[in-house]
């Protein structure tokens, strides 16, 4: 159900300020969501000041080298550094997205606020545990699912335009940006699938080799799984990779259609 | 409906180093979302001019049940109705209606699986706007030229 308020023990207050070394010209604070389980403590926000002009561009090379350099406990997933693992997947300045392809200039607010993916159960910090999102992406089979067997000593063939159908799909790399913008899968993501499920789904629906898409079909014909999508479009506006989920959505809505004749 | 836990309550509960359990938060969402981004800015705004509606279609109701109920409570009807409150509320009803099916038009289109690009999008959104604007003015410079 919707709950527009956090529950008691997820409100935020206010925590430290790390000052900026003296003689910093070029300063911009970062206003960091933190949680400790150890302490259990209700969430805070920690207050940062970063001498830009010592400082990658990215909101990541900042996360970074505040924990090399002022505080330690700050705890968030990273690896690539280039937009394409998906780990450092957040809520920066209102919108979801990758720190490691966030540049810092494009946060016009005095604060850059920093919370992790919105309306998940937070681990430590920015850090969002992914169990159950994972749990719906296993539901789907996202793998290639044939009963005949593929060609000796060859692969299974796809024409060219076959091939183009996944274009916009194979490059989802699962960040989870655009289901945590997703106010429908807020208030219903325990039984709603949530856009970078469904747009898995639909990369393998899609597929010319997969010879199960009447089953996947089946699998998704729920008044939640699939239709909790009401196209607000929060997805395609906040996806990194620049892919449009709700178009993939938008795809299987008419081929439920168009199967029923 | 209200038996039926929800499944996500299995990850709200963390464990410490000690090994001890702990609630966990739930991060932050409306409250720190940027809602004023006209893909769910419109779609909220749909919802709410769609129960608006409704509430709306009972004053059509009071209207109508007043009109067969004799001259006496029409004429209570017609003076509310008139008032600044009734025609400030009505005008409301008006970019209320408007707004709803211009925004029902766009969904309707998206169905067919037409302008789901974010520049289309972004157009076809801002073009509801504008509309409702012109169309509502439009219904009253009628409304007022027919009945002035």
């Amino acid at each position: 159900m919707a709950t527009f308020t956090l529950p008691k023990n997820s409100t935020i207050g206010t925590g430290q300020t790390y000052k900026a070394e003296p003689g910093a010209k070029n300063v911009k604070s970062f206003k960091i969501y933190r949680f400790d389980p150890d302490t259990g403590e209700n969430p805070r926000y920690d207050t940062y000041e970063i001498d830009l002009d010592k400082c990658g561009p990215m909101v990541l090379d900042a996360l970074i080298k505040i924990k090399n350099e002022v505080d330690t406990t700050l705890t968030f997933r990273r690896s690539c550094r280039e937009g394409i693992c998906g780990s450092c997947a957040m809520n920066i300045d209102g919108m979801n997205t990758l720190a490691c392809l966030k540049p810092i200039e494009d946060v016009q607010k005095k604060d850059v606020r920093i919370t992790p993916l919105p309306h998940m159960p937070v681990v430590k910090d920015l850090v969002p545990d992914l169990s159950h999102i994972y749990a719906q992406l296993r539901s789907i089979e996202p793998w290639l699912k044939s009963d005949t067997p593929p060609p000796p000593d060859e692969e299974r063939r796809q024409s060219k335009d076959e091939r183009a159908k996944l274009d916009g799909l194979w490059e989802c790399i699962l960040c989870f940006c655009c289901s945590t913008s997703c106010p429908s899968y807020w208030w219903n993501g325990d039984r709603y699938l949530g856009p970078a499920v469904l747009l898995q789904a639909y990369r393998w629906i899609a597929d010319s080799r997969d010879e199960y898409t009447g089953q996947r079909l089946d699998n998704l014909e729920d008044p939640f799984r699939l239709y909790r999508c009401h196209t607000i479009m929060n997805c395609a506006a906040t996806c990194p990779k620049g892919l449009n989920p709700a178009q993939a959505i938008g795809k299987i809505k008419q081929m439920m259609v168009e199967r029923q004749g | 409906m209200s038996s039926m836990k929800d499944a996500r309550e299995a990850t709200m509960v963390g464990r410490r180093t000690d090994g001890t359990r702990v609630s966990r938060p739930l991060s932050p969402h409306l409250q720190v979302y940027d809602m004023t981004r006209i893909t769910s800015a419109m779609s909220i705004m749909h919802r709410a001019t769609g129960v608006a509606w409704s509430v709306g279609l009972l004053v059509l109701a009071w209207w109508l049940l007043a009109a067969a109920a004799g001259p006496k409570a029409f004429a209570a009807v017609q003076w509310f109705l008139s008032s600044f409150l009734g025609m400030l509320m009505l005008f409301g009803m008006t970019a209320v209606a408007w707004y709803h099916t211009l925004a029902g038009i766009r969904h309707l289109v998206w169905d067919a699986g037409h302008g789901f690009d974010l520049p289309t999008t972004y157009r076809t959104g801002r073009a509801v706007l504008i509309g409702t604007g012109v169309l509502t003015v439009l219904t009253w410079l009628i409304v007022i030229i027919a009945w002035g």
